[in-house]
């Protein structure tokens, strides 16, 4: 007789843990952004690269992760949140790196020079829309004592509040965002042409990653409502 | 005939019930104790003691009803007065059934459950081999309902608990206090049910006449003599800070670890009360026939060494071979905390607890199967496998024609091998 045992298969792999673990390796790609921007802006492009290479790599872990969870989601499975709520947080979370990566690249491979007056700046707005993500981050660990409350009452309450900061920090980030906007446009005439277009899209990458994080919240948010 | 091979009879329906017996401490005790070790509640030592010690006192205690079914329930024993020999063979014959089809089961790990195996193997011995007329088709057709009814009603029991448990403790402000105000009343409820539900229906055979009020009385003496030990237990727990920072509710599953403690002994209690009679009803029914001489009579009582001998099957397969699948379930489950897992349990043990009072023999896993669904219907569990919950449930269909045609088989060769021409 093999010791195998049908109550034990009944129960179906919980989608919590790795997707908290995928938005754990999002965040630790994230978070290597700021070392990254910091070398490009001293021209330190060796360490630069090994920094993009890291981000690169950290990516790449996350796809792998994104992967294995959506195979582990079969059909047959009864969950205690939706599949697709759960499916589509993934894919934001998952893009939250995806767009890290990006600017990492961009920025290493255009070798691109900020206007110095930018750089204090465009390092704030990184840092808030960093803070964006590691807020989302946190709700998406509130979800196994969501699953544990049975998404009702009191812990509903702590991820609304939850919810409302990582909204603020989002506001803050537009804000910021503004400002940069504005600094770069006031001197677009005196820059090269394509690099302010690149300068552009950078801000708006940054940016992307504060909105990604705000809608891993709002789908976080509809697993409440039902 | 029965004079001739009288003890022949006896030594090979205690041998063919203890293999029995073995099988179901086992394999069918896992899954009533892997909830208690997967949750964190019990170590595996502790979940082996438990279920030997509770297990035993269900088959002693409240096992009685559900014997009395599987031996003399579902044949008609007016129609078999005259030839009492077939009811010895076929006896036999659907407890060697029942045993050898768990046994293919299990090694090809297919979820069947002892008591449709041996339900089965009864019905199909009974209807083939004597006659259609024998089989008492109401009392069959109300224990096909019962399996229809108690994973359903187990359900919906574990979802009304798991409920109570959001309401009160888990979805309140303060989770901890309020788990050490309740706690104790869970435990309350459920050694006073299962208490109340075996003094109702299965101390007779012991000697112990109680009224109604004396029977409430002493269920609800039993529910506070274990409510005091948990509260003991409880005002032990202290919050840890650490443990609270990664998972808000860890110092709350510790009050509910008590808990599970006592949920689990309502659960091995119950499943002894209920399962061990799949091993010791035809054991039962070939030592009453022998013994009176070839008399079939459903009402003399049964001796009380049988029950024990199928509590001590229980026991010895449990730590034999059990303890091994106990672990591999314990360690597997690690969805259940001890509050889901208390829910889950809790209301598989009051729905198998009462079926026990009504001698209804269903199956223990597909009722705790339903306690899970039940918690899983109210988001309490991340994710169920509806796949396994539907080979479960077919599993059903599958094991009543097989232990049937597995007890004919045996019915005739049993009938050829003793050289019985009648």
């Amino acid at each position: 007789m093999s010791p195998k045992n049908f109550v034990y298969d009944l129960f179906g792999r919980s989608p919590v843990r790795p997707l908290q673990t995928h938005m754990d390796k999002v965040q630790t790609c994230v978070a290597e952004l700021p070392a990254f921007f910091d070398a490009a802006c001293a021209q330190d492009w060796v360490r630069a690269e090994q920094s993009q290479q890291r981000i690169a790599r950290l990516e790449n872990e996350a796809d792998e992760l994104k992967k294995a969870l959506r195979l582990q989601l079969p059909k047959g499975m009864m969950l205690a949140m939706s599949r697709r709520d759960v499916l589509e947080v993934l894919t934001v979370q998952d893009r939250i790196a995806n767009v890290a990566k990006d600017i990492a690249g961009l920025i290493l491979g255009r070798r691109m020079r900020f206007p110095a007056n930018m750089i204090e700046d465009l390092k704030d707005y990184l840092a808030r829309s960093i803070d964006a993500v590691r807020q989302a981050g946190r709700i998406v660990h509130e979800l196994d004592e969501l699953v544990e409350a049975g998404f009702r009452g009191h812990e509903v309450d702590v991820v609304n509040d939850m919810l409302k900061e990582l909204d603020s920090i989002e506001h803050d980030t537009d804000t910021i965002q503004r400002r940069v906007r504005e600094s770069l446009f006031g001197q677009e005439a005196e820059l090269p042409p394509v690099d302010v277009m690149f300068f552009y899209r950078v801000i708006d990458d940054i940016g992307d990653m504060a909105d990604e994080a705000q809608r891993v919240g709002s789908r976080l948010q509809l697993m409440l409502a039902r | 005939m029965l004079l001739e091979y009288g003890t022949v009879f006896i030594i090979l329906a205690c041998v063919f019930g203890f293999f029995m017996a073995w099988g179901v401490g086992a394999n069918d005790v896992a899954n009533a104790m892997g909830t208690s070790v997967g949750s964190g509640a019990l170590t595996i030592r502790q979940a082996v003691i438990i279920a030997a010690v509770f297990e035993f006192a269900g088959a002693w205690l409240a096992g009685g009803q559900v014997t009395q079914t599987i031996r003399s329930g579902m044949v008609d024993p007016a129609i078999m007065a005259g030839t009492p020999e077939l009811l010895v063979f076929g006896m036999l014959a659907s407890l060697l059934a029942a045993g050898t089809w768990l046994l293919v089961a299990s090694f090809f790990g297919w979820p069947v459950s002892t008591t449709h195996s041996i339900v089965g193997a009864i019905v199909g011995f009974a209807a083939v081999g004597i006659g259609v007329e024998v089989v008492e088709w109401g009392k069959v057709g109300r224990i096909a309902m019962s399996w229809v009814i108690s994973p359903l009603l187990a359900g919906m029991i574990a979802f009304a608990l798991f409920r109570s448990v959001q309401i009160l403790i888990l979805d309140t402000r303060d989770p901890f206090g309020n788990a050490r105000r309740f706690v104790p009343a869970y435990i309350f409820l459920a050694a006073f049910v299962t208490a109340l539900v075996t003094l109702l229906k299965g101390l007779t055979h012991l000697g112990l006449q109680l009224s109604t009020f004396e029977t409430y009385g002493v269920a609800t003496a039993v529910g506070i003599v274990v409510t005091a030990f948990g509260v003991r237990a409880i005002r032990r727990i202290k919050m840890d800070p650490d443990a609270e920072r990664s998972f808000h509710f860890s110092s709350v599953e510790k009050v509910f670890g008590v808990l599970m403690l006592v949920t689990a002994c309502a659960m091995a209690f119950a499943h002894g009360s209920n399962d061990v009679a799949n091993a010791v009803g035809p054991l039962a029914a070939v030592v009453s026939v022998v013994q009176s001489g070839g008399v079939v009579d459903a009402r003399s009582a049964m001796p009380i060494w049988i029950l024990i001998l199928g509590g001590v099957g229980i026991v010895v397969g449990l730590v034999t071979y059990g303890h091994k699948v106990i672990a591999t379930v314990g360690t597997g489950i690690t969805q259940l905390t001890p509050s889901r897992g208390f829910a889950a349990t809790l209301a598989a043990a009051m729905t198998v607890v009462m079926a026990s009072g009504t001698g209804l023999p269903i199956s223990t896993t597909h009722t705790l199967v339903g306690g899970v669904l039940g918690v899983g219907m109210a988001r309490g569990i991340a994710a169920i496998n509806l796949g396994v919950v539907r080979t479960i449930f077919l599993s059903w269909i599958v094991t009543l024609p097989a232990g049937a045609i597995l007890a004919i088989i045996f019915f005739f060769g049993l009938k050829g091998a003793f050289g019985y021409a009648g």
